[in-house]
C-alpha cells in the first residue's frame, strides 16, 4: 500500500524559504503568483494491507516525528 | 561537578564545551554517545552541544531528539538535574519537548556566524549566578536557524515567570529590533522550562572562555554551574 503525508506550516507562522521563492518566482515574470508557502511530503510504503491499521500508524508517524505540531500540520492519504 | 556532553552524528562542538568544562570545573567530562542507554552514575549536569546533528535532515535536532540517550536524559531531567542545550542542542531540547517553542530559519535567511551581545535577564538561576542582572555579555553565535518562535500564551507564560534568562541586545544592553539580528519573539536568546533545571540557549559561551578567544564572557555561566552544584552538595 502507498501513502503519502504532507506537512505544511500553520498558518500565520513566518514562512521565510517560501516568502524567498515567492520573490524569485516573482523576479522571473511568473505572472499571478500571490503567495508560497514550502511544505514536505512524504512518500510511503506500507506493509500490510489493513487501511485502518495503515492510516494510524501513519498518523503516529507524523505525530511523533514527521511533522513538528507546534508550527506544522500534516495531512495523511492512502492509495 | 560531573558533567557529560552528549555526542549524537553531526554534532561538531563537543569538544570546544568538553574543554570549557575542564577549564572551569577542573574535571573531565564524559562523552556519551547519543546510542547509549544510561548516564554515567553521579552525572550533575548533561550538556547538548551544537552542531548538526543528523546533518538537520527533516527539522534541525529533530532526529537526534528520538535517540535512545534522550530518554535517560529525560528522566535525568524529570529528577531535576541540569541540562544545557546549546545552538543544535536547544533545537534538541526542543524537538524533545522538555523545552517549549521551536527554532525557525532566521528571518532575514541568513547563517549568522558573529559575536553578539546577550543581556542577562536575572541572575537567580543555575545557569547565570556567575553573572549580575542586567550585565551584557559578548559571545559568539553560529547559526541559520535560531530565529525562537512560540505561541503567544507560551511567549506570555515565558515572560511571566521570568524564563527568558538571555537576551539579544545592543552593546549597551538595549534590546532593540537592529540586535535581534535572527527575528526571534522577544529577542529571545535563552531560556528555561518551568522547573528552571533546563536551559537552552542559541549562543555558544563555551568559545569565549579563555584569553586566546579574545573573551572570557562565556566563564560566568559554568562558574556558575559550578558554584551552583558546590553549594548544593
Amino acid at each position: 500500500m502507498k501513502a503519502r503525508v504532507t506537512v505544511t506550516l500553520k498558518s500565520g507562522i513566518l514562512d521565510p524559504q517560501g516568502k524567498a521563492i515567492e520573490g524569485a518566482l516573482k523576479s522571473l515574470g511568473v505572472d499571478g503568483v500571490a503567495s508560497v508557502r514550502q511544505g514536505k511530503v512524504f512518500d510511503i510504503e506500507l506493509s500490510g494491507s489493513d487501511r485502518a491499521k495503515a492510516e494510524a500508524a501513519l498518523k503516529e508517524a507524523a505525530d511523533k516525528l514527521l511533522a513538528n505540531t507546534v508550527i506544522e500540520n500534516y495531512r495523511v492519504e492512502l492509495f | 561537578m560531573k558533567s557529560a556532553v552528549l555526542v549524537f552524528p553531526g554534532i561538531n562542538r563537543e569538544r570546544d564545551m568538553a574543554r570549557a568544562l575542564k577549564l572551569i570545573s577542573g574535571k573531565e567530562s564524559a562523552m556519551v554517545w547519543h546510542a547509549d542507554t544510561a548516564l554515567p552514575k553521579g552525572t550533575d549536569l548533561v550538556v547538548v552541544p551544537g552542531g548538526f546533528s543528523y546533518g538537520d535532515y527533516l527539522r534541525c535536532g529533530a532526529i537526534a531528539a528520538r535517540s535512545p540517550i534522550m530518554d535517560a536524559v529525560r528522566d535525568f531531567a524529570a529528577k531535576g538535574g541540569l541540562l544545557l542545550g546549546v545552538c543544535n542542542g536547544f533545537q534538541i531540547l526542543c524537538e524533545a519537548g522538555l523545552l517549549p517553542g521551536v527554532l525557525m530559519r532566521n528571518a532575514r535567511l541568513k547563517f549568522v556566524c558573529r559575536d553578539v551581545h546577550l543581556r542577562v535577564e536575572r541572575s537567580d538561576s543555575p545557569f547565570t549566578r556567575g553573572y549580575n542582572a542586567g550585565q551584557v555579555i559578548r559571545v559568539p553565535v553560529a547559526h541559520g536557524e535560531g530565529n525562537y518562535e512560540a505561541d503567544e500564551e507560551t511567549l506570555k507564560r515565558l515572560e511571566g515567570e521570568g524564563r527568558v534568562l538571555y537576551r539579544y541586545c545592543s552593546r549597551d544592553g538595549v534590546v532593540d529590533e537592529p540586535s535581534n539580528f535572527n527575528g526571534a519573539a522577544h529577542s529571545i536568546a535563552g531560556i528555561v522550562n518551568e522547573r528552571g533545571n533546563v536551559l537552552g540557549m542559541m549562543p555558544h559561551p563555551e568559545n569565549h572562555v579563555e584569553d586566546i578567544m579574545g573573551c572570557t564572557d562565556g566563564r560566568g555561566l559554568f562558574a556558575g554551574l559550578v558554584a551552583h552544584l558546590e553549594r548544593a552538595a
